[in-house]
């Protein structure tokens, strides 16, 4: 009989044909999605290449999309773009070009090019995100997509699996984000202690069931920084609903009940405060409580942690009818071109214009700090991205706080960093 | 243990820091970020810079052959970028492997596709200092001090990481392997 598996094991299981796993083996299993972006989209095709082969397999699906160099700020972008463009035609595979783009994580979910029970790779870091949608998603470097994309399949490693049981319901002005943000404050991020480094970080309980797909691709984003293998939620009815029908005719990958694991977490969010990531670093983590009243200068909703459809709604119930407080800059980028066309279509974007937001092309730039939000010598922002690294957003003297979408809003109406509780 | 496949012995001098070295310390991101031109000529010029946030020697000794193991601490690596460059950079300045407590997912990951052994053991950092002459086995994951002979193990590396390793990376091993099935097909 086969030994009992975590949900993980379990896909790396199917996907390489065997009949079970264990951590630390390392196995060849079939890749349903390698998904890319113009910045790196020619290294990944001049692997495939170098690997001998002249087309993306057939057994695989691979996807370029623009979000890195998007739009283009010089001609060395133009160019770049141009290039992957006739490459991408050349190979066979699919571009997200603009106007039908978005963050790449947030599209390739939207577009559900991400299926449960199945092994996607993406070359960003931000990569185990799509988790959230019961898929083992993985982040890799060039030669790894290269070589997926020109076999359809890729070496793993087995992880250890880490369960996180979450309960209670969230208070007024907290959001799934800010349970990652409280645990990295207490064990510290990839760049330090690297507390989850390679392992997989399983994701359920009451309060995970209860959260939107929008909340739980947040939540699985934020994992990324702990520097995990893959963060995971079992699919469900919920699941099943964001991606149409056809994703239920296979039966559904859930962990076995004596499926062992490194570690288990138990964590009740009925008291969690909204989290702040303070400079210079994302497990420099204080409760709003502790940083309320701090000046700031630049309010930002956008990277693929904190700008889809739930992000903007929420932000706009704490700006509608308000103005931005006058020494504050307010940047909205929303996750995706779709993102953006609903949050037209259902006025959100009009409350935040209202309010004085610059609404921003769907894009990476304001969380690379190469274009759409750039800070200048002694500014502060607060800011949804996953990062704050020093420097990050432009001057290695500017301050970068982050903290969830209505952190950001009720900060950008204070002048300063404010609990939301107070304008819900 | 006899794993059916041997690669060769490796010997020279080691590198060693033993705090945390993020990866942008190994390879400053202004060498890659202007992103993908499609990888050829430069990936030979990283080299000059590898490690060039930590120790702005390292680039001219590797390059006089002085250097050919990093040994390093916890978590090399560190701060989950997924890019190849910085494992670019350590092979063009002559790096011929990595021996460390941890190493970060994506820096291990790309040194072995890129046909970098890492070898793994907490705590070998404090075993080993800068300008030691060691003799390293990949396949049987030990390490060698060669002035004292003091033996130091490592966790092995999986059997179908030191077969991607034998092929010199994982490029030319999935040339290998389409290859092959090319030839399977058409006899």
């Amino acid at each position: 009989m086969a030994r009992q598996m975590t949900i993980t094991e379990k896909i790396l299981a199917r996907q390489a044909s065997l009949p079970e796993v264990a951590p630390g083996d390392v196995v060849t299993a079939r890749v349903g999605l390698v998904y890319t972006m113009d910045l790196w989209a020619l290294d990944v095709f001049n692997r495939l290449r170098q690997a001998g082969a002249e087309h993306v397999s057939d057994s695989t699906h691979a996807v370029v999309v623009f979000d890195h160099c998007t739009p283009p700020l010089d001609v060395a972008a133009a160019n770049l773009q141009k290039r992957v463009r006739a490459e991408a035609e050349v190979l066979g595979a699919t571009i997200y070009d603009i106007g039908r783009h978005g963050v790449m994580h947030q599209l390739v979910a939207e577009e559900c090019l991400v299926r449960p029970g199945t092994i996607a790779v993406a070359t960003d870091s931000h990569a185990p995100t799509d988790g959230a949608l019961g898929a083992v998603v993985v982040g890799v470097g060039a030669t790894d997509a290269g070589c997926a994309m020109a076999t359809g399949e890729l070496w793993f490693r087995v992880p250890d699996s880490i369960l996180v049981e979450i309960s209670g319901t969230f208070p007024t002005g907290t959001t799934s984000r800010d349970v990652m943000t409280y645990l990295m404050g207490k064990r510290g991020w990839d760049g330090s202690a690297a507390p989850w480094s390679y392992q997989a970080v399983e994701l359920c309980g009451e309060t995970v069931q209860a959260m939107s797909i929008d909340s739980r691709l947040a939540l699985c984003n934020m994992a990324s920084d702990m520097g995990v293998k893959n963060a995971i939620i079992a699919p469900d009815e919920s699941t099943y609903a964001y991606s149409g029908a056809d994703w239920r005719s296979e039966p559904a990958v859930r962990s076995d009940p004596e499926a062992e694991y490194a570690e288990r977490i138990e964590m009740d969010i009925t008291m969690l405060q909204p989290q702040v990531a303070c400079p210079h670093a994302p497990d420099n983590v204080r409760p709003i409580s502790d940083v309320a009243g701090t000046p700031v200068d630049v309010a930002t909703i956008a990277s693929c942690s904190g700008a889809r459809l739930e992000d903007l709604h929420l932000a706009a119930r704490i700006l509608e009818g308000r103005r931005i407080h006058p020494r504050v800059r307010l940047y909205v980028s929303p996750a995706s071109q779709l993102v953006y066309r609903r949050a037209l279509a259902d006025g959100t974007l009009a409350i935040l214009l209202e309010a004085g937001g610059l609404i921003e092309p769907s894009m990476c730039g304001p969380c690379l700090g190469t274009q759409g939000v750039v800070l200048g010598d002694g500014e502060t922002c607060i800011s949804t991205l996953p990062r704050n690294l020093r420097g990050r957003l432009g001057s290695a003297e500017a301050q970068v706080f982050t903290a969830n979408p209505a952190v950001v809003a009720a900060s950008a109406v204070a002048g300063e960093l404010a609990d939301p509780a107070e304008y819900l | 243990m006899d794993f059916g496949i041997e690669l060769p012995i490796l010997r020279g001098r080691a590198w060693v820091r033993r705090g945390v070295i993020p990866f942008d310390a190994i390879l400053p991101a202004r060498y890659w970020k202007s992103g993908g031109r499609g990888g050829g000529p430069d990936d030979a010029l990283l080299g000059a810079h590898a490690m060039e946030g930590i120790d702005p020697e390292f680039a001219r000794e590797a390059a006089a052959g002085g250097i050919a193991f990093v040994v390093a601490g916890r978590n090399f690596g560190a701060g989950g970028k997924s890019i190849e460059h910085p494992v670019l950079a350590l092979k063009a300045a002559g790096i011929r492997a990595v021996i460390a407590d941890s190493c970060s997912r994506y820096l291990y990951r790309n040194a072995i596709d890129h046909g970098l052994p890492v070898l793994l053991s907490p705590g070998i950092a404090m075993c080993v200092s800068s300008g030691d002459e060691l003799e390293v086995d990949v396949t049987q994951a030990v390490i060698r001090v060669v002035a004292t002979g003091r033996r130091l193990t490592a966790a092995p590396i999986p059997l179908p990481l030191l077969r991607i390793l034998e092929c010199g990376g994982y490029v030319p091993y999935v040339r290998r392997s389409l290859e092959d099935r090319a030839a399977t097909r058409s006899s």
